[in-house]
């Protein structure tokens, strides 16, 4: 099949959905991949590195939609500025496409292309399982993202990240606040850490204490008794007397730190006003916010979209599209995701995809499978962190049903005692004394090696055994006296015992060395 | 050498066989320990050999020299997966030999006693008979069963235990026959007869014992031929045969115990052979779906972990995946991750059977753990990797009471955060599984031969 790659028409979008490098690699799975001209500009791809790689460069937007099987993009699908027409009208009579889709918000969008027949998969509804993680591009998207909000903050930022004492004076380290430790936050995290900065992070979700410790960040511990864990792996809303413990917290960190990082969301609604006006204003000047919220609303309640500005003496960054402020970074982490997914889909890499909806992670991403809208798929049923463990409840039942039995304990335990002491008394009435000698050093042989044996440690049992089973070729000893009888029949079984008892002698004793020589520390 | 030298030299044999066995409770001192054995053996074979009974040197000599050049050949052949296969055939050659001594010891005319003590002698040779005739049967059949060239599956004859009482009561019988009969110098026939039965009754009961129950087996024949040494040594009035047979015998019988104890199982209801008869009601069908993952996902896993479990079963040593899971370990150890080894008493063919494969493929002993020692500690596992083993991971051991295994201790992986089982295939999806650990949320399964999938996931850890 023939897949298509056209140039972003977002305004600003500088990504492109595939490189050479993963373009390489989906030729490799049996596909063909075209490419419109100058579709990996922005991202500093030139067409010339698509070309080296045997990708085939399409000079018209419309020829590239038109032959292609399965378009893969950026952006949701959009009017075009230039030829004033719709991609989705560009796209094929039940033709595949494979993006950002957003289905909650762009219902319109389903509709028209559901109306084309088309198989859509949404890169923004991959389940979020560990099997998935690879092709999760929200996930890859959002660590870009993080990173970015650092540099933008620093390039605003009057001051270094790091402390240093010298010469001209001493500066003290920058204190960085990133709310919300997704994807995002936690890679802001990381690169303020790795500039130097002290960075203190917060989450309503306390299974992420771990994560932001192991950054070596400090976590903002609220105290106060709540879950913030929903299904999948995101953050749910939580309740009013949490809301106001949390913002009290807030308004007391805005006093200290000097920059700010927003990204908490809700899935499916507008995001929370973490950061107040009155927030903004106790800031110290020169302080920098950024909020990776912009696009749904903001966190802080000065935010304005796309837009940097400075109020209250507080530089407050709007950016929506911080990835693609990293063309060439995301654009690899964003075909290298898409290459994964068809990866999935072309499990004969025959260069033939097969959308197999009993497969939980394709079944999750399909969004429109020919014309029908199969969105929103059934709950996933695994989240990134374990579900809480439930107890084994029967364990008592099994031993009771042990204990059940038909004599006293009592009485099971003397029953071989008795019997021994009868077997003794028997044996001591009727034997001579020559038999009683022998018999006193085989009790006494009995209960040495009891004593022995239960020393050695259970690693070494099969050496034991082979030991044992060396000297058990003592029996030689027993063949040896009987080897010189003058009957010739005795001498022949006992020549052969001999024999065999010499291979178990040999064979026990050098096979325990050969094992024993193995255990080293 | 004066027959007072010879029993001198029996003490020595004997105390050096004791420290022999001492010498195996821990690694360091073990290499000493055989040492010592074999220097017991050459005191108490130098010393009989050079004793008064002794002179006929040339069949002597040439039958120690063969038999031991098949030893030394065999010793340096085998691989460290046949181990239970090779102590399984020799401990029929002690019962083999043990036969033949009886016999020649029962045709030898120039013992010249009476009344109760020859009584007592031709019981003595009788049983020494009928203990080292079940000894060669069994490890015969064992070998057989442990090498596949006979089926592991228990062989249930219909009224399979009055078989094996009939058989007892024959023995019996034929025992007082004996008695009556050699009074007057005869009595071949009925020894012949009774060998013949005790062949049958060790056929008969290894036949009837599952695969998974072979460590039982294996350690009852090792008992076995002890015991069969011991009743040579009361034949021939011989105290070095009887004390190191004893030795011998108990060291079978106490590992017999433990396996069955690490079974929770009867050493009767072992013996008697057939899993899970007389259990009451169905055991639970397990339903659900596995979670299937590839060896990159394992890998990544394993990345991610900082406290990893490996868990070996026999699969290990079916797929000869033990230097590949050492490699693998070594990996994740050069990358600072705590890496251990959980295993259970029964895993493998015969007792202590992951411990030797694993010292084979060097893993080092001081991270390889029994059960008990790691089994409180599962809750702070990262990731368990379960290699080629089933029933001793299995969670309705410990909460279904119906299950053929209620109650057997098992190692608790599914209380760590993630258990990645190594398994050949599952038929579907969902599958009628006896095992509900593979369909745990918590649970990801790699198919495919052992080997391979450690050797992907190894390729996916360096890349």
């Amino acid at each position: 099949m023939k897949i298509g790659i056209p140039k972003e028409i977002h305004q600003g979008e500088k990504r492109v959905a595939t490189t050479p490098e993963a373009a390489e690699q989906l030729i490799k799975l049996g596909f063909s991949v075209c490419i419109e001209s100058g579709a990996g500009l922005n991202a500093d791809i030139s067409d010339e590195a698509y070309k080296n790689v045997g990708v085939e460069i399409v000079k018209n937007v419309k020829t590239l939609w038109k032959k292609s099987d399965i378009v893969m993009k950026v952006r949701a699908p959009e009017q075009h500025p230039e030829l004033a027409i719709d991609e989705v009208e560009m796209l094929s009579k039940g033709g595949h496409l494979i993006s950002f889709i957003w289905p909650a918000q762009n219902e319109q969008l389903m509709q028209k292309l559901a109306a084309k027949e088309a198989t859509v998969l949404a890169m923004d509804c991959v389940p979020r399982i560990s099997r998935a993680q690879k092709l999760d591009a929200l996930s890859s998207m959002a660590n870009i993202a993080g990173y970015r909000a650092i540099v933008e903050a620093a390039q605003h930022f009057g001051r270094f990240f790091t402390g240093q004492i010298t010469a001209a004076g001493k500066i003290p380290p920058a204190k960085v606040l990133v709310i919300g430790a997704g994807v995002a936050g936690l890679a802001a995290i990381g690169a303020a850490k790795g500039m130097g900065a002290i960075v203190r992070a917060f989450d309503t979700r306390p299974e992420v204490k771990e994560q932001i410790e192991s950054m070596d960040a400090e976590f903002l511990m609220l105290d106060f008794k709540e879950e913030g864990s929903g299904v999948g792996g995101y953050a749910k809303t939580m309740s009013k007397e949490f809301i106001e413990a949390e913002m009290a917290l807030f308004a007391q960190q805005a006093k200290e730190v000097d920059i700010i990082v927003t990204t908490a969301l809700i899935p499916g609604k507008p995001a929370p006003k973490l950061i107040t006006k009155a927030m903004v204003e106790s800031m110290k000047s020169g302080s920098v916010i950024v909020d990776l919220a912009a696009e749904q609303g903001g966190n802080c309640e000065l935010t304005e979209k796309d837009q940097v500005v400075v109020k209250h003496d507080v530089t407050i960054i709007g950016y929506t599209n911080l990835p693609s402020r990293l063309a060439n970074q995301s654009s690899q982490l964003y075909a290298t995701n898409l290459r994964h997914l068809l990866t999935e889909l072309c499990p004969g890499k025959n260069g033939v995809i097969n959308v197999n909806m009993d497969d939980e992670v394709i079944r999750g991403t399909t969004v429109i499978k020919e014309g029908n809208i199969t969105w929103p798929p059934p709950a996933p049923k695994l989240t990134a962190s374990p579900a809480p463990q439930t107890e084994a409840p029967a364990y008592p039942a099994v031993l009771e049903q042990q204990r059940k039995s038909y004599m006293p304990p009592v009485v099971k335990q003397l029953i071989p005692i008795i019997i021994g002491g009868l077997a003794l008394f028997g044996i001591g009435a009727v034997a001579p004394a020559s038999f009683m000698s022998h018999f006193t050093v085989f009790v006494l042989a009995c209960f040495i090696g009891y004593q022995v044996i239960w020393n050695v440690t259970p690693s070494l049992h099969t050496p034991l055994m082979s030991v044992t089973n060396a000297i058990s070729g003592i029996i030689v000893i027993g063949a040896l006296v009987q080897i010189s009888k003058p009957d010739i029949t005795v001498s022949i079984l006992a020549g052969f015992s001999v024999l065999i008892a010499s291979i178990n002698i040999a064979g026990g004793f050098l096979v325990t060395r050969r094992m024993l020589e193995m255990f080293r520390k | 050498m004066s027959q007072s030298l010879v029993t001198m030299s029996y003490i020595v044999a004997t105390i050096l066989f004791i420290l022999s066995l001492s010498g195996l409770s821990n690694q360091e001192t073990s290499r000493r320990g055989n040492y010592y054995g074999m220097l017991g053996m050459a005191i108490a074979i130098v010393a009989t050999t050079l004793s008064d009974s002794v002179n006929s040197y040339i069949i002597l000599i040439m039958a120690l020299l063969i038999g031991g050049a098949i030893g030394v050949k065999a010793a340096f052949k085998v691989e460290m997966t046949q181990m239970p296969e090779l102590v399984a055939i020799m401990h029929s050659l002690v019962g083999m030999a043990a036969v033949l001594v009886g016999y020649a010891n029962f045709m030898d005319s120039s013992i010249t006693i009476s009344g109760v003590e020859k009584t007592i002698h031709e019981v003595e040779i009788y049983i020494g008979v009928l203990i080292g005739a079940v000894t060669f049967s069994g490890s015969v059949i064992a070998f057989g069963k442990l090498s596949e060239r006979i089926s592991g599956k228990p062989l249930l004859l219909p009224g399979r235990h009055w078989l094996n009482l009939g058989l007892l009561i024959a023995a019996i019988g034929l025992g007082q026959l004996f008695l009556q009969q050699s009074e007057t110098g005869g009595g071949v026939l009925p020894l012949l007869l009774m060998t013949l039965i005790a062949l049958a009754f060790g056929v008969h009961m290894v036949m009837a014992i599952g695969g998974a129950d072979m460590p039982v087996v294996v350690s009852m024949l090792n008992s076995y031929s002890g015991w069969a040494a011991a009743a040579t040594g009361f034949m021939l009035s011989n105290d070095l045969l009887i004390v190191t047979g004893a030795l011998v015998g108990s060291s079978g019988a106490i590992l017999s115990y433990i396996m069955c104890r690490a079974m929770n199982r009867h050493f009767l209801s072992v013996i008697a052979g057939g899993f899970g008869t007389g259990s009451g009601g169905e055991s639970a069908i397990v339903e659900g779906e596995v979670h299937p993952i590839d060896a990159e996902e394992a890998a990544q896993l394993l990345q991610a972990a900082k406290n990893i479990m490996i868990i070996p079963g026999y699969g290990m040593a079916v797929a000869q995946a033990q230097h590949t899971v050492n490699e693998i370990t070594k990996l994740l150890r050069d990358k600072g991750k705590k890496v251990r080894f959980g295993i259970h008493p029964v895993a493998g063919r015969m007792p202590g059977h992951m411990n030797v494969l694993l010292a084979e493929a060097k893993v080092p002993y001081d991270i390889v753990f029994e059960m008990d020692e790691v089994n409180e500690d599962f809750t702070n596992v990262d990731v368990s990797i379960v290699i080629g083993a089933n029933d001793i991971v299995n969670p309705s051991a410990l909460n279904d009471p119906n299950s053929p295994i209620a109650g057997m201790p098992v190692l608790e992986c599914w209380k760590g955060e993630t258990t990645i089982v190594l398994k050949r295939s599952m038929a579907s999806g969902y599958a009628g599984v006896g095992n509900p650990l593979f369909v745990l949320e918590n649970t990801r399964m790699l198919f495919g031969d052992a080997n391979a999938s450690m050797q992907a996931v190894l390729k996916a850890l360096k890349g």
